[in-house]
């Protein structure tokens, strides 16, 4: 056995102040001018370098003044006690303060922001009850690394540990599901807190951090100037791969006769979309995109192979597990991509980049750990693949290539429209996404619906496709339209969502009908929890125990009278000669957001499919339909 | 399963114990001993963690724990080049007929007695693990009533220090 890899120091790693694929919010911050706030005491103190304007005001100003120095746009919130002295300021603020329904709403907003715009999302709660319904998108955000801050009410500090009414301790309760966390201790320290919590949300991996703020700390009489100095000693992310192990990766790439670029999100987040398109055109190798990269890499794009993973394409999968090298970027080896992980890729030498160097040979033992922003390492790789190929090694793919053809011709994605006669799931999602085009931005919720909507729907280019993949958040989809809606006004956003989903968190549609934001649902409503319907009919021998929601068999709730109730257009489609016009109809309606009810039947499946703990060669194509791999293919 | 030593360089700040240890118990470490106190610096705290894990998980969890904001650094200390010290209170029977034998066992680990009673004595002894084990073995037979024990702290030998680095650099 080998002995663990302990980093000596963080401070051994490569420097990270070189080029910051995003500008920090501090140097935003830089060049924003505070404006003096109404009640404020403003004086001016000379230092040598530049005046430092230096100002007495209260917790509460102080920190809507840090999110203006900021650059935040907009926040989504919920006020209460605890909370409230910061709304006071809110009031008269240029930050956008959206009033939500409920404070899950406020944080799926808060990472469609994110999500859609590549800047930092925030959301607003008070103490106690307010704080705890933040808890499910924060852990969302953990999961799926979307950079949002999250700023909690917190009672007084004389109070706290008593057991004060809306007393929780919700830094202790986010401890495991937040980048990092704060309780606020003195008001002096809010501008640096709020600081450093953008700049970690947004630097290295992305991820929700929570400031957790005492009432007395908000209403209690500070000193504000901006910039703060950020004192984080031990926090120092790798942006710039090492070029030994580029080198390493670059000879392993131009030597491999059966290679597939396995892309995670990290590309998206890193903005790497088209130098991965240059790489891939460059050394010709496969593309498989993951549920959280579908759109880094066009799908049009005769290289790609599409999604891999437990409803992946039978092309990716069977590519990932003949493949001889795996080149993974930004990506994790999550088990809905590996199946069986000791059957995962068995004949593959990995190398790994990503940003995390706790994500390099957590699940799968990399050959060559390359630890840097996507970006870079893509760029580098790029200029040392190049140079291996001018040194005239370039394996010949030809092979692979008509294997992955063969396989790819043989088992496309499609689906048999259901023997009853009703709606197919799959043709409304195929139609929405041709019809929306490739510069809607599409947001899903979490089940079959979901599945559909990565795989029939072309995604072209980055950031149009926004949903919930490590937690699995049922709901997510409403409120994080509405988010990206808000961050990205001029394009259209559609919703898909289950029925189920719907009904987790449609309260939201209010708050767009109210606040002029125009989002597009379209509910693939089959009566059911679709996808633990699908497990019950395979592996529990159709026993449908507690999935039918009665949304069919009694139309409760009317999704068509509920979108009216909630002040947007609805609509309803049951047949296919429906779909097109019903979808036209709701991209016309640009004044309200839109509801469309598709009633589709309750039977279809997401194919293909991995079971749940099986192998990757295990996949099905179809139901009692396993694809004929012939074991000489390779 | 091997033991390790993990020398965890921390900023002295409230709540970090509680991250380090959340941590460990999340990715289902069991942590046999810990010690925190702080260091030269009193902005810095270091933490000292014994614990039972093969080397794969074992580094699974130390990277995550360099990520957690506030760890500064982390070096796992061998045995062969450290010194690791622990200390024990041990309260034993020892009336008039067994104070003698008690004494001589105490003397032979070079333990020292801290408190007196009529029927018991209270000693103090620090060293390793081993050590510590030993004399608790030979106490045995006249009867342990009470003990307490501290977490292991370690230090490496020579002159090279683990914090010098981390405190040029904060």
């Amino acid at each position: 056995m080998t002995k663990p890899a302990i980093k000596p120091e963080k401070t051994d790693k490569p420097d990270s102040s070189g080029p910051t694929k995003q500008p920090s919010p501090l140097t935003v911050a830089a060049g924003a001018r505070p404006q003096p706030a109404a009640k404020a005491v403003t004086k001016v103190v000379e230092t040598p370098s530049s005046p430092k304007v230096i100002e007495t005001v209260t917790g509460a100003q102080a920190l809507v003044r840090s999110l203006e120095s900021l650059g935040v746009e907009v926040m989504f919130g919920i006020p209460g006690g605890a909370i409230l002295p910061a709304y006071d300021p809110i009031f008269d603020s240029r930050v956008r303060h959206i009033l939500v329904r409920h404070e899950q709403g406020a944080g799926h907003a808060a990472s469609g922001y994110a999500l859609a715009t590549g800047k930092v999302g925030v959301c607003v709660a008070t103490s106690g009850p307010g704080a705890t319904n933040l808890v499910t998108p924060i852990a969302d955000a953990y999961m799926d690394s979307v950079p949002i801050v999250a700023i909690t009410g917190q009672v007084s500090r004389s109070a706290i540990g008593t057991d004060a009414f809306q007393e929780a301790d919700i830094r202790g309760i986010t401890l495991p599901i937040t980048k990092h966390n704060y309780l606020v201790q003195r008001p002096e320290d809010v501008p640096r807190i709020m600081a450093e919590a953008f700049h970690l949300a947004s630097t290295g991996r992305p991820g929700p951090v929570l400031v957790d703020i005492p009432k007395d700390v908000l209403q209690a009489r500070t000193e504000f100037s901006w910039p703060p100095t950020i004192e984080l000693p031990g926090y120092r992310p790798t942006l710039q791969p090492h070029g030994k192990q580029i080198r390493e990766a670059a000879k392993l790439i131009a030597s491999a006769r059966r290679p597939v670029l396995y892309v995670g999100g990290g590309v998206i987040k890193a903005g790497a979309s088209d130098a991965l398109r240059r790489l891939a055109e460059l050394t010709g190798a496969p593309v498989v995109t993951t549920l959280m990269a579908r759109g880094a890499f066009p799908d049009s794009h005769p290289q790609h192979l599409g999604m891999p993973g437990m409803h992946g394409t039978v092309g990716a999968v069977y590519a990932l597990q003949k493949a001889d090298l795996l080149v993974a970027l930004g990506a994790r080896f999550d088990d809905r991509v590996t199946g069986r992980l000791d059957t995962f890729a068995p004949h593959a030498t990995v190398i790994h980049a990503d940003i995390d160097p706790a994500e390099i040979g957590k699940n799968r033992v990399a050959d060559v750990p390359i630890v840097g922003d996507a970006r870079y390492v893509i760029e580098e790789l790029i200029t040392a693949v190049a140079a291996e190929h001018k040194a005239g090694h370039k394996a010949d793919l030809t092979d692979w290539w008509r294997t992955l053809d063969d396989i790819r011709g043989r088992y496309p994605l499609g689906w048999e429209d259901p023997p009853d006669g009703t709606l197919a799931p799959q043709y409304v999602i195929k139609r929405l996404g041709e019809i929306a085009g490739p510069d809607t931005i599409y947001v899903a919720g979490v089940g079959q619906h979901q599945m559909w909507a990565s795989q029939f729907i072309s995604y072209e280019k980055p950031g149009t496709w926004l949903n919930s993949g490590g937690l699995g958040t049922m709901g997510f989809a409403v409120p994080a339209a509405m988010g990206a809606k808000v961050g990205r006004p001029d394009a259209v956003v559609w919703a898909i969502d289950g029925d189920g989903c719907f009904q987790m968190t449609n309260q939201e549609l209010a708050t767009c009908a109210l606040e002029g934001i125009p989002i597009k649902v379209a509910i693939i409503n089959n009566g059911n929890l679709g996808m633990v319907r699908q497990w019950q009919t395979l592996f529990y021998n159709e026993r449908y125990s507690n999935t039918d929601l009665g949304t069919h068999k009694h139309r409760i709730p009317d999704f068509v009278k509920l979108a009216e109730a909630l002040g947007c257009t609805g609509l309803r489609c049951e047949t296919a000669e429906d779909v097109d016009r019903t979808i036209e109809t709701a991209m016309n309606i640009n004044d309200s957001p839109v509801v469309i009810d598709f009633v589709v039947g309750k039977d279809a499946m997401v194919w293909p499919m991995v079971p749940a703990g099986t192998s990757n060669d295990e996949i099905m194509f179809a139901r009692g339909v396993r694809p004929v791999f012939d074991e000489d293919d390779v | 399963m091997s033991k390790h030593t993990l020398s965890v360089l921390v900023e002295n700040k409230p709540g970090v114990l509680a991250r380090v240890a959340g941590l460990f118990s999340r990715r289902g470490f069991n942590i046999d001993s810990l010690a925190v106190g702080e260091t030269e610096r009193p902005d810095i705290s270091r933490i000292t963690i014994v614990v039972n894990a093969e080397d794969s998980p074992l580094e699974q969890v130390t990277k995550q724990l360099n990520k957690l904001v506030n760890v500064l650094k982390i070096v796992e200390l061998e045995p062969g080049n450290s010194v690791q010290r622990q200390l024990l209170l041990v309260k034993v029977r020892a009336d008039r007929s067994q104070r003698s034998q008690v004494l001589e066992t105490v003397q032979i680990f070079r333990a020292k007695v801290v408190d007196v009673a009529a029927d018991a004595l209270t000693i103090e002894a620090t060293g390793t693990a081993e050590k510590i084990e030993a004399l608790l073995r030979d106490l045995e037979p006249f009867g342990i009533k009470e003990m307490v024990q501290s977490g292991l702290v370690a230090i490496g030998r020579g002159s090279r220090s683990i914090t010098a680095p981390v405190l040029r650099a904060a």
